[in-house]
């Protein structure tokens, strides 16, 4: 790991004005894939500002009909908490299968977020889940902030405060995991809300996170798995290498909703 | 350099590091604690597992800088004197470990693992539990076993972690 600056600030107001004067620096959350990164070299800022010191980021809240989540609330507390498995308990599973117990027990929301690893579960939950994402100057909705591989519409001196999630009546994740890596070879979160039906598929995209709307159109007509059989999903976008073709992930993305479905019925 | 504190097995410590030294970096080799393994260094082996408050992490995966003011617990802290922990008695009883490398870390995840769900936990809880931390030796089978058996004789003597 390359040498860098360190910064313990107290607010967020310190850590945005930090990271604004630091060019190129970095937030430090829970560090479990921006450590490794910068362990590997693959990533060198000349700082890092750690949030964990900072002071009311963490947190897990109900505001109205909104699951409110603070941005260094670990993966363990989204897992476990009571509010979670109440309001969403398709939140608190998929943040339940995220990386190991120890990943867990550091790992962070606002960092999984704010990173937008193609492989990353958060990015499907929000995505789905129709989430809001709260910085220190504004609300960002998750359709417009994933914006690519690990590119968001977060700006320099940009923090992300908090995420708050709509409760919806029906959510679940399914996963199918690399067997070597453990990341998501395709995860799909689906979510329904009314009639409002939301698939996001997460693993799978060559440009990270999106919606699968053939399947949302799908379910629209009936929210059964049963919807989903003979609706096929393109190939076209996602992702080729040594562990799946881009056609073996789009029949995952098929069998993948169809559990995530059957889940979220069950609930 | 930056002067950090912490507690680390009950004791009070104090060292200069520098903002890219690793926690696991600072126990072995600030402390002379080298109970605590470096397997992969990729933050998947789990060898490196320590607690910090409390909370099993990979301590190759977390600056000793953002640990200042914390409690640190490592394989070093869990024995009484001479008595051993109930879960490293249960690992020496029923051999899991071969080569010994990963057991520290195994060790420490397996606490964790029982301050977080309890006494009773079945096989497949275990094997689950487990995911971060990898054997080459043993097919865990026996670190399994040992486990379930530690995470019993913890439940008997309402044992939590020593020093926490």
């Amino acid at each position: 790991m390359y040498a860098f600056s360190y910064h313990q600030p107290k607010t967020v107001r310190q850590a945005a004005s930090l990271l604004a004067k630091n060019e190129d620096g970095k937030i430090l959350a829970g560090g479990q894939t921006l450590l490794p990164t910068m362990k590997q070299r693959l990533a060198a800022p000349p700082a890092l500002i750690d949030l964990g010191k900072v002071e009311g980021l963490s947190g897990i809240e109900l505001k109205g009909r909104s699951l409110v989540i603070g941005a260094t609330t670990k993966h363990v507390q989204v897992a476990t908490s009571e509010i979670v498995k109440q309001a969403i308990p398709g939140l608190a599973e998929m943040a339940g299968m995220i990386g190991d117990p120890a990943v867990r027990n550091r790992g962070t929301i606002g960092g999984s977020v704010a990173n937008n690893d193609p492989a990353a579960d958060y990015p499907a939950a929000c995505l789905a889940l129709g989430a809001t994402i709260i910085t220190n100057t504004r609300k960002i909705p998750a359709e417009q902030f994933f914006t690519g591989l690990f590119e968001t519409a977060l700006e320099p001196g940009e923090v992300i405060v908090k995420i708050s999630f709509p409760i919806v009546s029906k959510a679940a994740y399914a996963k199918f995991r690399n067997p070597a890596s453990r990341y998501a070879m395709v995860g799909v979160f689906v979510a329904k809300r009314g009639s409002d039906i939301r698939v996001a598929v997460t693993g799978a995209g060559s440009n990270g996170v999106f919606r699968a709307t053939a399947l949302e159109e799908a379910l629209k007509k009936r929210f059964s798995p049963k919807s989903l059989e003979g609706v096929s999903v393109s190939a076209d976008g996602l992702n080729g290498d040594i562990h799946a073709s881009p056609e073996y992930r789009a029949h995952l993305i098929g069998v993948m909703a169809k559990r995530a479905v059957t889940a979220a019925i069950g609930k | 350099m930056t002067t950090i504190s912490m507690t680390v097995n009950g004791k009070a410590v104090t060292g200069n590091v520098e903002p890219r030294t690793l926690l696991v970096q600072f126990l072995r080799e600030n402390l002379r604690l080298t109970g605590t393994h470096v397997g992969c260094d990729t933050s998947q082996c789990g060898a490196c597992v320590v607690h910090v408050d409390g909370a099993a992490v990979k301590s190759c995966t977390m600056l000793a800088v953002s640990c200042d003011g914390s409690n640190v617990t490592t394989i070093e802290g869990l024995a009484n004197g001479a008595e051993l922990h109930p879960m490293q008695a249960a690992f020496r009883e029923h051999h899991g470990l071969q080569c010994g490398f990963c057991t520290p870390g195994m060790i420490m995840s397996a606490v964790d693992m029982v301050n977080r769900l309890g006494p009773d936990l079945d096989e497949k809880t275990i094997r689950e539990e487990l995911e971060g931390n990898i054997c080459r030796c043993t097919g865990y089978h026996n670190i399994v076993k040992a486990v379930e058996a530690g995470a019993q004789a913890m439940g008997a003597t309402g044992q939590r972690v020593a020093a926490e």
